[in-house]
């Protein structure tokens, strides 16, 4: 019980950040049609530049985080104009592996940054816990604060973004964007700013999520740019320009994975060490049989 | 190159017009309407034309058949013949780890065109080739391997080997084709990404097969037909060492592979691939059977990779189930898109182009003052190279969507258009 229940916790911390990773691939797939799989390189170079501000450069916590963000929603900007901007009306697929070729070159720069290196982010939850229910001897369930704060950076940015795009003009505009390009430009949407500001919100989104990943206390190096590709099942799961379904999957996603790491060696330890990397993968292609666009995403009507 | 329509002929429209019996005119042309027809007459005069007409005109083509032909201009003709010469005397003079860094390149060349196939002509992305490569190379460290203390062996010939490194991805290949039909574009690009993600956690575990996380095992023994291809051979006046063995084999291989690739590009299959990736349910309509079509593309490119992993892994000697990761799926990747989407040449071009490049960069190393050999400095030869990777992708794709067969196939047509430019 107690263990479930802590396993529980913890997934739900990991899984409010894939979310949150999920969701910023959603912004700039919705606006731009752009799978982005440069994220993780956006990722952690907002690890890295947090890290810099914050312990090289001894800012508090919060403001190299926004600082870090913002750098990061400037680069996201530049990457968009420079090289995906060109590909506006070729196929999926051409613009799709442009961003993997980013990917490349931001994994590389994030190596040349890190220096082979191990670094730390002064985060402001470290490993304080709090014990919720005490057990007998130990206790039985706990609340690492990083967890706690985790979901709760993640609700109230998610809510703000949620908030922003439902409420605001450039939200509305936004939205017109994703819904039909064409259309939007007769009325008069500056299409161009758009796909700018949700590679800017993108990007962001994506610093903001590499921060909370490696806000527990751990060090960072430029390999953990890969964890990024943990919140693609979950995207995938959700459907891929679905904003519902992109958090529901963030979070199925942690727990299954929190889940698989507090049982799996216990009871079927022939899976091997670090399978609940993979699980998500097994339950996403598990869904795409049943349903190939994802729970919640958008069924693709097709003609010729 | 091809043409979308017509039927491939038969031999029939060589003959001279005076010859032909005139068909029922009607049959004849229901018979081409619904395709039935074996043979594509055109006109009263058949397609016979004076034997001088076609000099100094290379582009002229008096039959069907010919302007479909493999090696459609003589120049192609006598450029092919004296690449394939090349290829083949190049080892004798070059030093071994050169031989062996070319054998890489025929074999990653090999895997491209398999990737080709499945990406390029059938427009279906993968991001899992590197784990077909990977059953392929285990598949034959199996089969023709040496057993060890935990792997196992069963020490067969290497054309066993070879052949079962193609069918077994092939049938893996066509487990994951129905998965693959009913998922479409990105959606179908992460599902690959996750087939080798579970792949590598399999072969991480399998330790009876790939000898386990971290060490690995080596790739099967090459003894072809009987011939220890670890030992020197005498062939006349020449000296074959392992090293020219190998890369022969591999060249073979290469030769007769993408020869089949290029004629099942120019075919019916070919031309169903094309139709899918450019628009599948048009292409469904048209009646082309989209799950055999998809079925076909995913099983042969499986079965490309298989043999290619089968050679990678006795050529780089011990392979780790780590090896088969993402880099090595964008490397691949880079190989289709920087070559050329969809050309046989463009793949080749581009697998020596990639595999090549770091060679050329340790050389021009020492003339860049950005680039250092150790840890300091701006950025380092392995940095460098993977950036420019990343950067000729994203390049390629902005600028020449064709690739370096694009660029190559501007110098000619301005040579062949000269003093015209367009």
């Amino acid at each position: 019980m107690g263990t479930v229940a802590t396993a529980l916790i913890s997934g739900l911390g990991d899984g409010a950040v894939y979310a949150l990773i999920a969701v910023s691939f959603v912004v700039i797939f919705r606006a731009t049609g752009v799978l982005n799989f440069a994220q993780p390189g956006l990722l952690i170079l907002g690890t890295y530049f947090t890290s810099v501000l914050a312990v090289d450069r001894g800012l508090p916590f919060w403001v190299a985080v926004v600082l870090a963000v913002l750098v990061v929603a400037v680069i996201s900007v530049g990457i968009e104009r420079v090289a995906i901007r060109p590909m506006v009306g070729r196929p999926i697929f051409a613009t799709a592996l442009v961003t993997v070729g980013l990917f490349t070159i931001l994994l590389v720069l994030a190596f040349r940054l890190f220096a082979a290196r191990a670094r730390t982010i002064n985060d402001p939850w470290q490993l304080d816990q709090t014990c919720l229910i005490q057990g007998d001897p130990v206790c039985s369930v706990v609340l690492s604060h990083s967890d706690a704060g985790k979901i709760a950076v993640t609700a109230v940015v998610l809510t703000a973004l949620g908030l922003w795009l439902s409420r605001s003009r450039v939200g509305l505009a936004m939205r017109a964007t994703a819904l039909d390009q064409e259309a939007a430009m007769a009325q008069g949407i500056n299409v161009g700013r758009m796909f700018s500001l949700a590679w800017a919100v993108g990007g962001g989104l994506a610093a903001l999520g590499g921060v909370l990943l490696a806000a527990n206390g751990s060090v960072v190096q430029a390999n953990d740019a890969l964890f990024a590709l943990v919140a693609l099942p979950a995207l995938i799961l959700g459907g891929i320009d679905s904003f519902r379904g992109a958090v529901i999957g963030g979070l199925a996603i942690g727990l299954l994975s929190g889940l698989v790491r507090a049982y799996q060696p216990i009871h079927a330890p022939w899976l091997g060490p670090n399978f609940e990397n993979v699980a998500p993968y097994l339950v996403m292609i598990l869904v795409l049989l049943i349903r190939p666009y994802g729970l919640f995403g958008t069924k693709e009507v097709q003609r010729v | 190159m091809t043409s979308a329509t017509s039927p491939r002929t038969t031999s029939t429209q060589d003959t001279p017009s005076g010859d032909n019996p005139t068909p029922d005119a009607t049959s004849w042309d229901t018979a081409r309407l619904t395709g039935q027809s074996r043979s594509l007459r055109t006109g009263a005069v058949g397609g016979r034309v004076r034997r001088g007409a076609g000099r100094g005109r290379p582009r002229l083509f008096t039959s069907y058949a010919a302007d479909s032909a493999l090696l459609d201009t003589p120049a192609k003709r006598w450029w092919t013949l004296a690449v394939v010469l090349l290829a083949l005397i190049v080892p004798f003079w070059l030093t071994r780890d050169l031989t062996h860094l070319l054998s890489v390149t025929l074999v990653m060349a090999i895997s491209g065109i398999g990737l080709n196939l499945l990406t390029g002509y059938a427009g279906q992305i993968s991001l899992g080739h590197p784990f077909f490569m990977a059953v392929g190379a285990y598949t034959g460290a199996v089969v023709s391997g040496v057993p060890g203390s935990i792997v196992i062996g069963w020490e067969l010939d290497l054309s066993l080997a070879l052949l079962l490194s193609a069918i077994v991805p092939g049938i893996i290949g066509l487990v994951v084709a129905p998965l693959a039909t009913r998922v479409r574009g990105l959606y179908l690009a992460v599902l690959t990404l996750g087939l080798l993600m579970l792949g590598e956690q399999v072969f991480k575990q399998w330790a009876a097969v790939t000898g386990g996380s971290g060490v690995g095992r080596a790739g099967a023994v090459p003894v072809l037909f009987g011939n220890d291809l670890t030992g020197t051979y005498a062939v006349g006046p020449l000296l074959i060492a392992p090293h020219v063995s190998l890369y022969l084999v591999c060249l073979v291989l290469l030769v007769v592979l993408a020869v089949a690739a290029r004629n099942l590009a120019r075919s019916r299959s070919g031309r169903a691939f094309a139709a899918v990736r450019d628009r599948d349910i048009a292409a469904e309509i048209m009646g082309v059977n989209l799950l055999r079509t998809k079925t076909l593309a995913f099983v042969l490119s499986s079965a490309y990779a298989g043999v290619a992993g089968c050679l990678y892994a006795i050529l780089i000697g011990r392979v780790a189930p780590e090896q088969w990761n993402i880099l090595m799926a964008i490397s691949l990747l880079a190989i289709v898109v920087i070559g050329g989407v969809s050309t046989i040449t463009g793949t080749l071009i581009g697998a020596a182009f990639v595999v090549l490049l770091p060679r050329v960069l340790e050389w021009v190393a020492p003339w860049l003052p950005f680039v250092s050999t150790g840890s300091g400095g701006l950025i380092t030869i392995f940095q460098l190279q993977s950036m420019l990777f990343g950067a000729l992708i994203v390049l390629f794709l902005i600028l020449e969507p064709r690739g370096l067969f694009g660029l190559w196939h501007r110098v000619r047509t301005y040579f062949t258009a000269w003093p015209f430019s367009y």
